[in-house]
């Protein structure tokens, strides 16, 4: 191994190879049979380094949060291979999987669903201390939690009180104190606050970059809202039906985007500017997004693209690098 | 817009719901007019009334818990707050229509769709089966769905959300409403199925020279939408201006600070955003004061003792605040 890539193999926090999940369906009540899948993701490949923050967009359905879920082994892959600081997931049994679970965490969307709301918020956040045996005692326990929940900015006097009596921005904050309990290095943040009121969203933005450069936190942010993905990420990957159509360093995305379902998907996004939002071209796309169940053959998305030539509907395009950080999977880019 | 004619006028519209916690005070004396062929946007976060204003003055408040306390609707010269609910079901839908946030809730699941839009246009335009159904398809067709007259046999779910919405649409549609009030129509919906709706409803606008109040929480939507923007807060309008007055020029502490908190898909980031610090505001206690106070960098003594009213700073441009933000001191 050279010596810059052994440089950039340490940088490389998570590395994802033809990462792929499909979730059969199957027929019959005893003697059950596969009769199909829905490609949730396929063959996505991508690597997040240290300290960065990647974002994963595109609509409802494209396999955005089935991709956070299988890297982090919450759902085992059909084909693939994850590895994180170094670890591979798939493979990772017993103290290993410990290992992973503890320097990988989750923050959900819904701030509702994801605290059990029979808990205490001091339950909530020291559940991953005593899981992993973080604390010698309950007192130093007591005292980690205390200090996780005035990190995300509530009062630690409020710890003996349910979920149900906090709002929904003040449940995330309990929800993010959780993901920062086992002191991780890698954090998958799913939707984390498309829940929120815009007052509030800011808030928790402003507070995962907080802690981000506090304790040099590696974040995949899940979203669909274009507009905070540019304002928070580094680089960003844009997903369609399964599959990655595009990977760029954020500006270079936002301001020369190669894939015409990106194109469109940046020209739909609503501008809090009345001159500008009268004079910007939208593309608009046709139709609605097919069933991942029988996805379009050669590009999937062919049957939607307004510039589509005759390779499209027989050719899967190839995940080609354009130079630079700029990854895209189009015969025409 | 002065000129145009004035087809709806509100004034101190109160709206509160009687809970075993308590009053919650929804809506606290708001006053707006819509004029012909006006879009209105009402701007404003969960819980700031800006449903409710709209759902009480179209009769859809349950009484009780609910209670319309106080203030006047006029539309054409009558107070829909005291029209019977007979009365009331010749406006809903003839003359003012409403589409809501969700599709699937709103579309009955075990009728046709085709069904339901033929009994949207028989009820209230006197139409036989068959002209009801030739409109239905007709209605289908200008909304965008393909294929109109064999989806009409189609139920609901087999429709996407997207589509769904349009169905809405051209039911609303169907009796040519002269006031459409749109409440979140494209929150549940991705952006770029939002941009068709928002492409079509701005289409229709134009064809059939209807007013529209548009409901929503997102400032980006609007701003290309709208004629004149309303913000709400805690069942209050803060500002009201003119949607190019708003965003060049907003002067409500409250607007300055949510245009602050958006960030940008179009622009390179420049800076941290601007979080409004606290929570939204609790409704289980009247306002005796600016609802604002507690999260407002501007406040001064007066915004803790009295509720500024909605003033005009501008022409066509009103808010409710005590302090010039340009000066930080007193109006």
């Amino acid at each position: 191994m050279s010596q810059a890539m052994r440089q950039q193999a340490a940088d490389t926090l998570v590395k994802v190879e033809n990462l792929t999940k499909h979730f059969p369906i199957t027929r019959g009540i005893l003697i059950q049979r596969q009769v199909g899948a829905v490609q949730a993701v396929d063959d996505l490949s991508f690597q997040i380094a240290r300290g960065e923050t990647l974002g994963l967009v595109g609509e409802s359905g494209c396999g955005k949060t089935t991709a956070g879920r299988t890297l982090l082994g919450l759902y085992p892959a059909t084909g693939g291979k994850v590895t994180i600081d170094g670890r591979d997931v798939q493979s990772a049994r017993g103290h290993e999987l410990m290992a992973i679970r503890r320097r990988a965490q989750m923050i959900f969307q819904d701030p509702f669903a994801s605290l059990n709301p029979r808990w205490t918020v001091n339950a909530i956040v020291s559940e991953p201390l005593r899981v992993h045996k973080l604390c010698q005692s309950s007192q130093e326990r007591l005292q980690r939690v205390e200090e996780l929940i005035e990190l995300v900015g509530l009062n630690r006097r409020l710890i003996n009180r349910f979920p149900h009596e906090f709002s929904g921005g003040q449940r995330q904050r309990i929800g993010i104190a959780r993901a920062l309990a086992s002191d991780p290095l890698f954090i998958v943040c799913d939707e984390p606050i498309s829940a929120l009121d815009v007052s509030i969203q800011a808030q928790v933005v402003n507070l995962l970059e907080d802690l981000q450069d506090k304790f040099g936190l590696t974040y995949l942010f899940i979203a669909h809202d274009l507009s905070m993905v540019r304002h928070i990420c580094t680089r960003v990957a844009v997903m369609y039906l399964g599959v990655m159509v595009e990977l760029a360093n954020r500006d270079d995305l936002y301001e020369n985007a190669q894939h015409p379902y990106t194109r469109s998907l940046l020209s739909a996004v609503p501008v809090p500017d009345p001159k500008t939002a009268r004079k910007r071209e939208r593309i608009v796309l046709e139709g609605d997004v097919p069933s991942p169940i029988n996805p379009p053959e050669g590009c999937r998305f062919h049957t939607r693209c307004p510039i589509a030539v005759d390779i499209c509907s027989v050719e899967k395009p190839e995940w080609r690098n354009l130079g630079g950080e700029h990854w895209v999977a189009c015969h025409l880019a | 817009m002065d000129d145009k004619v004035l087809l709806l006028t509100v004034r101190d519209l109160r709206t509160q719901f009687h809970t075993p916690e308590g009053t919650i005070y929804a809506v606290n004396g708001i006053s707006y007019d819509l004029h012909e062929g006006e879009t209105l946007a009402v701007v404003g976060e969960s819980g700031c009334g800006k449903s409710v204003s709209m759902m009480s003055i179209l009769g859809l408040i349950p009484i009780p818990p609910g209670e319309i306390a106080g203030g006047s609707a006029l539309y054409r010269g009558q107070d829909l707050l005291k029209l019977s609910e007979s009365e009331l079901e010749h406006v809903r839908g003839k003359e003012i229509a409403m589409i809501f946030q969700d599709p699937m809730t709103s579309l009955n699941p075990v009728l046709t769709i085709g069904k339901q839009i033929t009994e949207m246009v028989h009820k209230h335009m006197a139409m036989d089966q068959a002209t009801a159904t030739k409109r239905a398809v007709e209605l289908l067709d200008w909304v965008g769905i393909s294929d109109a007259s064999r989806r009409l046999g189609n139920y609901p779910h087999q429709f996407s959300g997207g589509m769904r919405q349009r169905v809405m649409i051209a039911m609303q549609l169907a009796c040519t409403p002269t006031i459409l009030i749109a409440d979140e129509p494209t929150t549940a919906l991705d952006v770029t199925i939002q941009a068709q709706i928002v492409e079509l409803v701005v289409r229709l606008r134009v064809e059939t020279g209807m007013a529209m109040i548009w409901i929503t929480h997102d400032l980006g939507v609007v701003a290309g939408l709208a004629d004149r923007v309303i913000v709400m807060y805690a069942g209050l309008i803060v500002e009201s201006a003119s949607v190019d007055d708003l965003y060049e020029n907003p002067r409500h502490p409250y607007t300055i600070a949510l245009l602050g908190a958006l960030p940008r898909a179009d622009r390179r980031r420049d800076h941290r955003l601007k979080s409004i610090p606290g929570a939204p505001p609790n409704l289980l206690v009247k306002p005796h004061c600016c609802p604002f106070v507690p999260r407002c960098e501007y406040a001064i003594e007066r915004c803790r003792i009295e509720i500024p009213p909605l003033d005009s700073v501008a022409p066509r441009h009103k808010i409710a605040c005590w302090v010039d933000v340009d000066t930080g001191g007193p109006r």
